[in-house]
């Protein structure tokens, strides 16, 4: 292409060559990093419609019934989607009870409390932390919490919790380690560095004038945390706290290593259950026969839906937050 | 008279003494439940550590990096899971990064907040929390259902889909970060737009795109669910990326979950060597990033 251009005789043709050229790879780079954008949209479309022809023989066959029947087993080819449901959604539930709590307290240790030096080790520390692969949590959760939890502490909650009047059900059963509420505890502590670097970076961003002067007026910390810093990042910690939720509603194999496997539907958080990616993890591979796999993608297609809803919620909450805020001031 | 006031006085300070007394209290309750959380939560982050590497470090030796995996009872090492994961990251990293640069140069330098610029980053960010597994179930009903059998590069494939949204939107940020007038400068210079972006903008961000691409071989590298159902596993040595790849996080899960003891300890082994890896890789982007910031 140069040399074609340099051996032209007329001299005033190079620019115009040089302009041609110019304007052909302008276009060539525009075009493929629009195509390459527009993949991303078309990945999504794609895997929305390949889940959902995969599901397809399940949901005429079960119809509607498919989503609240507890019935899974793959010798009379009977399924539905309850037990797996309910698993994650109580998993989720439990993770974000332990999760939440914690987190904010780190971000808030982080942010307020901390003295300077240690501030960056300790930051840096819950990055890391929220980097080690799901895989490790689980694996350690089968080996070193679930022994642990089933010698000392499940015996005292199926004694203490147990008897309470009308929730009592829920910590019935045998101390097996293994379980539900192992499951929840296991992801809780997976999303907590996740979680406590979200909040920690929104505490951050809040202007140094804003809390220096609340503390010039003589506030405590709580009433800056409670009256400058909470409203000043409330989108941000709607946000982040969804977005842990999206992690653990997905999360396959933190859970999979101690929830147990179990398809009966058991209200007792410390009897076996399955989660719907845990199932899908565990029985994937050896399904056979086409509705035992068509009901498992159904149950992909459900998981993909609920956590799609979750992260749009998250971001339209945001945007509706920030303009009310925008509004106030 | 004068009593009154006085008692008045007294009254009014000792409401100012109890509210301040209460405001203190409060505060104190509040700074001391943030520390003992903040203990709590690196008590067990600490824990898992601890006994990660004591275990993993007990069962590291030579052989972990140069024998194949064993059948149960025999002795032998993780060699073929290592070079699997090697091969399968590396595949998914060459599919996934060129196409997660080029989309993020759209987002940042094309389309700015045009319609279709603002779907794709929110479906980006859909695509980045997605659940991995749902990338699994996709992959296994586009690639390897059609194949007829599962292999490496089913696998790479889906680590793919998990390394574009992160590629996509470290690139969109990186490249914000571009100060306007550079581009401008090179516009008033004559420059071409392709010439302008490749050689001032991509020249300027290089760290913060290699940032993002390093971050996200730091993701696919645990990533097990993904690969569950597209390279599976394999006990032997594999002759390409075609068939079945043995790979660490899928041998983990395997031979942690088995009854042999053995195949446990090569478990931890194997575990130890992703966790490194991934921290040493975050380390990297850390220096990088401090790097580039006072450069």
């Amino acid at each position: 292409m140069d040399t074609a251009a340099s051996s032209n005789p007329k001299d005033q043709s190079r620019p115009a060559a040089a302009k041609g050229r110019g304007q052909i790879l302008d276009a060539l780079l525009s075009g493929l990093s629009r195509l390459c954008a527009l993949a991303v949209l078309f990945i999504i479309a794609a895997i929305l419609i390949s889940l959902f022809m995969g599901a397809w023989p399940a949901f005429k066959k079960f119809g509607p019934a498919f989503l609240v029947s507890a019935e899974w087993n793959p010798v009379t080819e009977e399924f539905g989607a309850l037990v797996s449901i309910y698993g994650t959604l109580v998993t989720t539930l439990i993770a974000m009870i332990t999760g939440v709590p914690v987190s904010f307290g780190i971000a808030i240790f982080i942010t307020e409390l901390c003295p300077l030096w240690l501030k960056r080790p300790v930051g840096t520390a819950i990055e890391l932390l929220a980097a080690i692969p799901s895989i490790i949590y689980g694996m350690w959760g089968l080996f070193v919490f679930a022994p642990f939890f089933a010698d000392h502490m499940e015996p005292w909650i199926a004694d203490n919790l147990g008897r309470l009047p009308g929730m009592g059900f829920l910590f019935d059963g045998p101390p097996l380690g293994i379980g539900v509420l192992t499951a929840g505890i296991i992801l809780g502590i997976m999303v907590i560095p996740f979680m406590a670097a979200v909040f920690r970076d929104l505490f951050e961003v809040v202007p140094p004038v804003l809390k220096e002067s609340a503390y010039g007026i003589g506030a405590t910390t709580w009433e800056v945390l409670k009256k400058i810093v909470l409203p000043y990042t409330k989108a941000g910690v709607v946000g982040g706290i969804m977005l842990g939720m999206g992690r653990a509603l997905g999360e396959t194999m933190a859970v999979t290593f101690v929830i147990g496997n179990a398809d009966r539907l058991e209200f007792s958080l410390l009897m076996p259950g399955n989660t719907i990616s845990s199932s899908l993890a565990n029985q994937f591979t050896e399904a056979v026969g086409e509705m035992y796999t068509s009901s498992l993608i159904a149950l992909g297609l459900i998981l993909f839906v609920i956590t799609f809803l979750v992260l749009s919620a998250a971001k339209f909450l945001l945007i509706r937050l920030t303009a009310m805020e925008g509004s106030r001031t | 008279m004068k009593n009154s006031r006085n008692s008045i006085n007294r009254i009014r300070s000792n409401i100012n003494m109890n509210l301040y007394r209460r405001r203190r209290l409060a505060n104190l309750v509040i700074l001391a439940g943030s520390m003992l959380t903040t203990i709590f939560g690196l008590f067990w982050l600490c824990w898992l550590l601890i006994t990660l590497f004591g275990h993993g470090f007990q069962h590291l030796a030579l052989s972990v990096f140069t024998q194949p995996t064993p059948p149960p009872g025999e002795s032998g090492g993780l060699a073929n899971a290592i070079v699997g994961s090697i091969l399968i990251t590396g595949a998914g990293i060459a599919v996934g990064a060129p196409v997660g640069v080029l989309a993020g140069t759209f987002l940042s330098e094309f389309a700015m907040d045009s319609p279709v610029a603002t779907s794709v980053r929110f479906i980006n960010d859909v695509l980045l929390s997605a659940p991995s597994i749902i990338l699994g179930v996709f992959i296994y009903s586009v690639v390897v259902v059609p194949m007829g059998h599962f292999s490496g590069w089913a696998g790479a494939l889906a680590l793919a889909l998990i390394a574009l949204p992160i590629i996509v939107r470290t690139t969109e940020d990186m490249l914000k970060l571009v100060p306007n007038t550079m581009r401008e400068a090179a516009c008033a210079l004559g420059a071409p737009r392709w010439k302008v972006t490749v050689a001032i903008v991509y020249r300027a961000a290089r760290s913060g795109i290699l940032t993002g691409i390093l971050l996200a071989i730091a993701r696919i590298t645990g990533e097990t669910a993904p690969l569950l159902f597209t390279a599976l596993n394999n006990q032997f040595w594999s002759r390409g990326l075609n068939e079945p790849v043995a790979n660490l996080p899928v041998v983990i899960f395997q031979f942690a979950m088995s009854p042999y003891e053995d195949w446990q300890n090569l478990a931890w082994a194997g575990a130890l060597l992703i966790t490194v890896s991934v921290l040493v890789l975050n380390i990297l982007v850390r220096t990088l990033l401090r790097g580039g910031a006072r450069g």
